[in-house]
């Protein structure tokens, strides 16, 4: 009995409890469930960027043989939007269209042959409007609005200046000023959009898989769409491949395919292209950024400046809350005082944009980073110098009320300096070669949900019965990102028991309790801390009947996983044993945790939105990039990456690892090759050609170091570990290039044709004088 | 048109009757329930939909079913041994080389059939490769070390 000892299920390199299934072919996606005579659902789309619609013209599609359904925006008057506050999207246009692709009719057939005939044959009428692909356009004065509710096509503008920027430049030795660009960049991810949706035409019911990072939201906005009460609906979330933030939104195709279901009374499987994906991405707006920074001779920010306007595309999506991330996120990284920030989220006439990985942050971390980095440059400090002299002293309040406990930057400085033999290369790089560094940082879960509903922020089930296994009931969404692997682990760890005792029902809500979803890298934090909860409920149950059987108290009961105990010498009962005990006491035994954030992280009140951006814990990131630039091709290599992350507590070494690598490696993506494209408003890059996501070829090695700064809220410590090392990969890059070549590139994507038109002005401009360069690439 | 389709699936005589322009990767996922193929593009773009046909990694979404008439096709659903993960499989779950899993497959299939015709593969051999599969979620750090790692499994005994 002496080597009776719970066993530990955080701290190492676990593989994920789904992987068997992944890597054998077995686990489904939403596609994968093909359900005998299913109907094929195919969207018709708008070919006009801006237009009203006068007729929808199905008479010869529903003439088609085999067509059992078509729909319009006839059939539904109801708009859906994550946000409550801008629900201004029909999932089938009515009277305009505001985008080419968006979705107009759609029809359900007995084949996907059929249902693309059918959907070619569909005609529409409009009367064409003037349109805008750039933020620039919509803003002109005397721009149509998109929206009547938004005259001057702006969904939201935000301001506020906290401090005084005026006294902040006056105390600065240095102030500059710069202006940036982003495209705007795709999740891509890899399985494409998908939905089945099967109606129980005699019961009135329906169900729905999706490929979603929120059932619940798909939950919500079915039956706003449909006009059905909530409990007529089930919700399923098969594996999902791949989310990245543009499934943290119910997205027309499981609305339009639950509407052809209940029409043509069965089931619908609609499973979009690559292209369509492509058009329905939610992703990062194309970004314009302002930004002035005040500096000392030591390198201290005396103030701060920023403007920034967002393409945001032809409905809100989540733009409201992306315009106020990229400013808020301003603070909680460095110790700020004296910022102002006028930021837009302009409507225009291409897709919707939405929640890409980083969500608000990256584009305006970029600029910020670029910034210090050529201002410590003309101040003669070393890039580390001036972030170090503008560190938080944590635990504190930022100047908009942003709770800051755990805080490890510093250490994460240390690393990547240390790793990267920086103070020993820095400088000495052969010619063409060159490092550069930056940081950044992430929230651990938005403190205050999109939907306010005053419940529990997440709530995690356990049921334990006769055969001693444990069943952890979530609504957590698994997307890839291991969200059921840190569940089991979590409840693993308090129970002291082996992980095989667990097993995971997530994805169907039937079954698991509500959950608010895969967004925001809130799920370690949040649903894991419920998760403890609900088995230190477990386990309090267990120690009362190991008590009760033992006739002990229960405080003298000793909880070693596999036995329970009273005292050091006594036998203890098994874990079985024990079950039993407790099963004859109540039955099936059902247990709940629950997680609520605390008032004090919900952000503050100084401006409209400053709620945006209260998190329980910040992730930090800070990198070294080492590039090589060919100055006679313009072609960029990352030849490596030192990456420090401080997630609070590892709980899982190896997918912290993961998640760290696959953000810094999204962020090359969007630095060096990816950019949406249009013309006339048309996606253009709408294929992983011309979209050009990094091949295993371009990626670099990343080594990741790991700093655990044991956040006080967090489960065991831990914070988040998947969004907040993408953004300092951008500037961490182009800081790179700068030192390696001497230009730098305010513009993103750093693509060979741009470095090599700079290069190539630079070689003209040597011709004629020496100068300053900068790169614009145009 | 239709024809006779005769072929070994997963080591096991097949017939089906399969239309002429039917694309192998419907076959597999619509006719013969086998979905661990993907489809992850509009065709020839990200390599998900990866099988090996004669122990040669193959595109399923762009070879004709009726193409395999004759032949050894092998898909994701076919590795393994008594149930077991094949050394490919085990690389990719002990080392993470699949998140959310979706591209998995392919390049599940691609290491295969690189390890069938090289057994010892250098990190170049592995990139070249792996070039033509596109992964979203590892930045391929962790692909590499699975199929190196899979190499040694391998090497131990593990069926490949």
């Amino acid at each position: 009995m002496n080597d009776i000892a719970p066993v530990h299920a955080i701290g190492g390199y676990v593989p994920m409890v789904d992987g068997p299934e992944k890597v054998s072919g077995r686990a489904k996606y939403t596609a994968d469930v093909i359900r005998p005579g299913v109907l094929a659902g195919r969207i018709y789309r708008s070919p006009y960027a801006h237009a009203e619609i006068l007729e929808v013209d199905v008479a010869a599609a529903a003439q088609l043989p085999g067509v059992k359904a078509i729909v319009t925006g006839a059939d539904c008057d109801k708009t859906f939007g994550v946000l409550p506050i801008a629900r201004s999207e029909h999932p089938l246009a009515r009277e305009r269209v505001r985008y080419k692709g968006e979705p107009v009719a759609a029809v359900a057939a007995i084949d996907e042959a059929t249902a693309r005939r059918a959907a070619e044959l569909i005609r529409m009428k409009v009367r064409e409007l003037p349109a805008y692909y750039t933020a620039a356009t919509a803003l002109a004065p005397d721009a149509v609005a998109l929206h009547a509710r938004r005259p001057g096509n702006v969904e939201r503008d935000v301001l506020f200046e906290l401090g005084n920027v005026a006294d902040g430049f006056a105390a600065a030795d240095l102030v500059r000023e710069a202006t940036y660009n982003c495209a705007e960049v795709c999740q891509n991810q890899m399985e494409m959009h998908a939905a089945l949706a099967e109606y129980d035409a005699e019961r009135e019911r329906i169900t729905v898989h999706a490929s979603t990072q929120v059932p619940y939201y798909v939950h919500l906005m079915l039956a706003q769409i449909l006009d059905i009460d909530m409990s007529r609906i089930r919700v399923i979330k098969p594996h999902v491949g791949g989310g990245f933030g543009c499934r943290t939104e119910a997205l027309n195709v499981e609305l339009i395919t639950a509407l052809l279901a209940r029409k043509a009374g069965g089931s619908v499987r609609t499973v979009i292209t690559r292209e369509e994906t492509f058009i329905t991405h939610r992703g990062r707006p194309e970004t314009d950024i302002r930004l002035k920074i005040g500096m000392r001779a030591d390198g201290r920010i005396t103030a701060v400046e920023c403007e920034c306007d967002q393409r945001g595309g032809a409905h809100s999506g989540y733009g409201i809350v992306t315009i106020l991330y990229s400013g808020s996120m301003l603070y909680a990284i460095y110790d700020l005082h004296n910022v102002k920030y006028m930021g837009r989220r302009v409507l225009t006439n291409t897709p919707p944009c939405g929640a890409f990985r980083g969500h608000g942050t990256v584009d305006v971390r970029f600029a910020f980073e670029s910034l210090l980095d050529q201002m410590a440059g003309e101040l003669g400090l070393d890039p580390f110098a001036v972030r170090r002299a503008n560190l938080l002293a944590a635990p504190t309040f930022t100047d908009n009320d942003l709770m800051v406990n755990s805080y490890g930057l510093p250490q994460c400085l240390d690393r990547v300096e240390e790793a990267s033999g920086w103070r020993g290369r820095k400088g000495k790089l052969a010619r063409g070669k060159g490092l550069g560094m930056a940081c950044s940082h992430y929230i651990s879960g938005a403190s205050k949900p999109v939907n306010w509903t005053g419940e529990p922020h997440a709530t995690v089930k356990l049921k334990l019965d006769f055969d001693g296994s444990i069943v952890l009931l979530t609504g957590a969404a698994e997307i890839g990102q291991g969200s059921s692997t840190v569940l089991v682990q979590t409840v693993a760890e308090v129970l002291g028991l082996d992980m095989s005792r667990i097993r995971v029902v997530s994805g169907d809500s039937d079954v698991v309790p509500k959950d608010n979803g895969s967004y925001s890298s809130r799920v370690t934090f949040m649903v894991g801390n419920a998760a403890i909860e609900a088995a230190q409920n477990l386990k309090a149950l267990l120690i009362a009947a190991a008590a009760r059987k033992l006739d002990a108290e229960p405080g003298d009961i000793e909880c070693l996983g596999e036995v329970y105990r009273a005292g050091a010498q006594d036998k203890g009962l098994s874990f079985a044993e024990v079950v039993t005990a407790a099963l004859a006491e109540a039955g099936t035994i059902t247990v709940t945790g629950n997680y609520s954030t605390i008032p004090e992280s919900h952000g503050g009140k100084k401006y409209r939105g400053a709620a945006i951006g209260g998190t329980m814990g910040y992730s930090y990131s800070a990198q070294v990039v080492e590039v090589s630039v060919d100055e006679e091709t313009g072609v960029v290599s990352v030849d490596k990456v030192w990456v420090a992350h401080d997630c609070g507590k590892a709980l899982n070494r190896l997918t912290v690892e993961g998640q760290v690598q696959g953000s810094v490696w999204m962020g090359m993506g969007q630095a060096m090759s990816e950019e949406a494209a249009y013309h006339d408003g048309l996606l253009v890059t709408a294929n992983m050609l011309d979209y050009r996501v990094p091949t295993i070829f371009d990626s670099p090695p990343i080594e990741v170091g790991i700093v655990e700064s044991n956040d006080p809220h967090g489960p065991f410590g831990a914070k988040e570990a998947g969004e907040g090392s993408l953004a300092a990969f951008l500037p961490a890059l182009t800081n790179a290039i700068a030192d390696a070549i001497g230009v730098r590139f305010n513009d993103l994507p750093v693509t060979p044709d741009r470095v090599f038109a700079a290069l190539e002005r630079r070689r003209r401009a040597r011709g004629n004088a020496g100068s300053i360069e900068t790169g614009r690439g145009d | 048109m239709a024809r006779i389709l005769e072929y070994t699936l997963n080591g096991r005589p097949r017939v089906d009757a399969v239309p002429d322009n039917l694309l192998l990767l419907d076959y597999l996922r619509e006719i013969v329930g086998l979905t661990g193929t993907k489809t992850g593009c509009d065709g020839g773009e990200c390599g998900a939909c990866t099988v090996l046909l004669d122990d040669e990694p193959r595109l399923s979404c762009l070879t004709l079913a009726a193409s395999v008439a004759g032949r050894r096709l092998d898909t994701v659903e076919g590795l393994g041994r008594d149930g077991r993960l094949s050394a490919v499989q085990r690389g990719f779950h002990e080392k993470l080389g699949a998140q959310c899993g979706y591209c998995t497959p392919g390049f599940v299939m691609a290491s295969a059939g690189l390890l069938r015709r090289n057994p010892r593969p250098s990190e170049e051999e592995i990139k070249e490769a792996l070039g033509s599969n596109i992964c979203r979620c590892t930045g391929y750090v962790k692909i590499i070390e699975a199929v190196k790692y899979a190499a040694e499994l391998a090497a131990q005994g593990v069926a490949p």
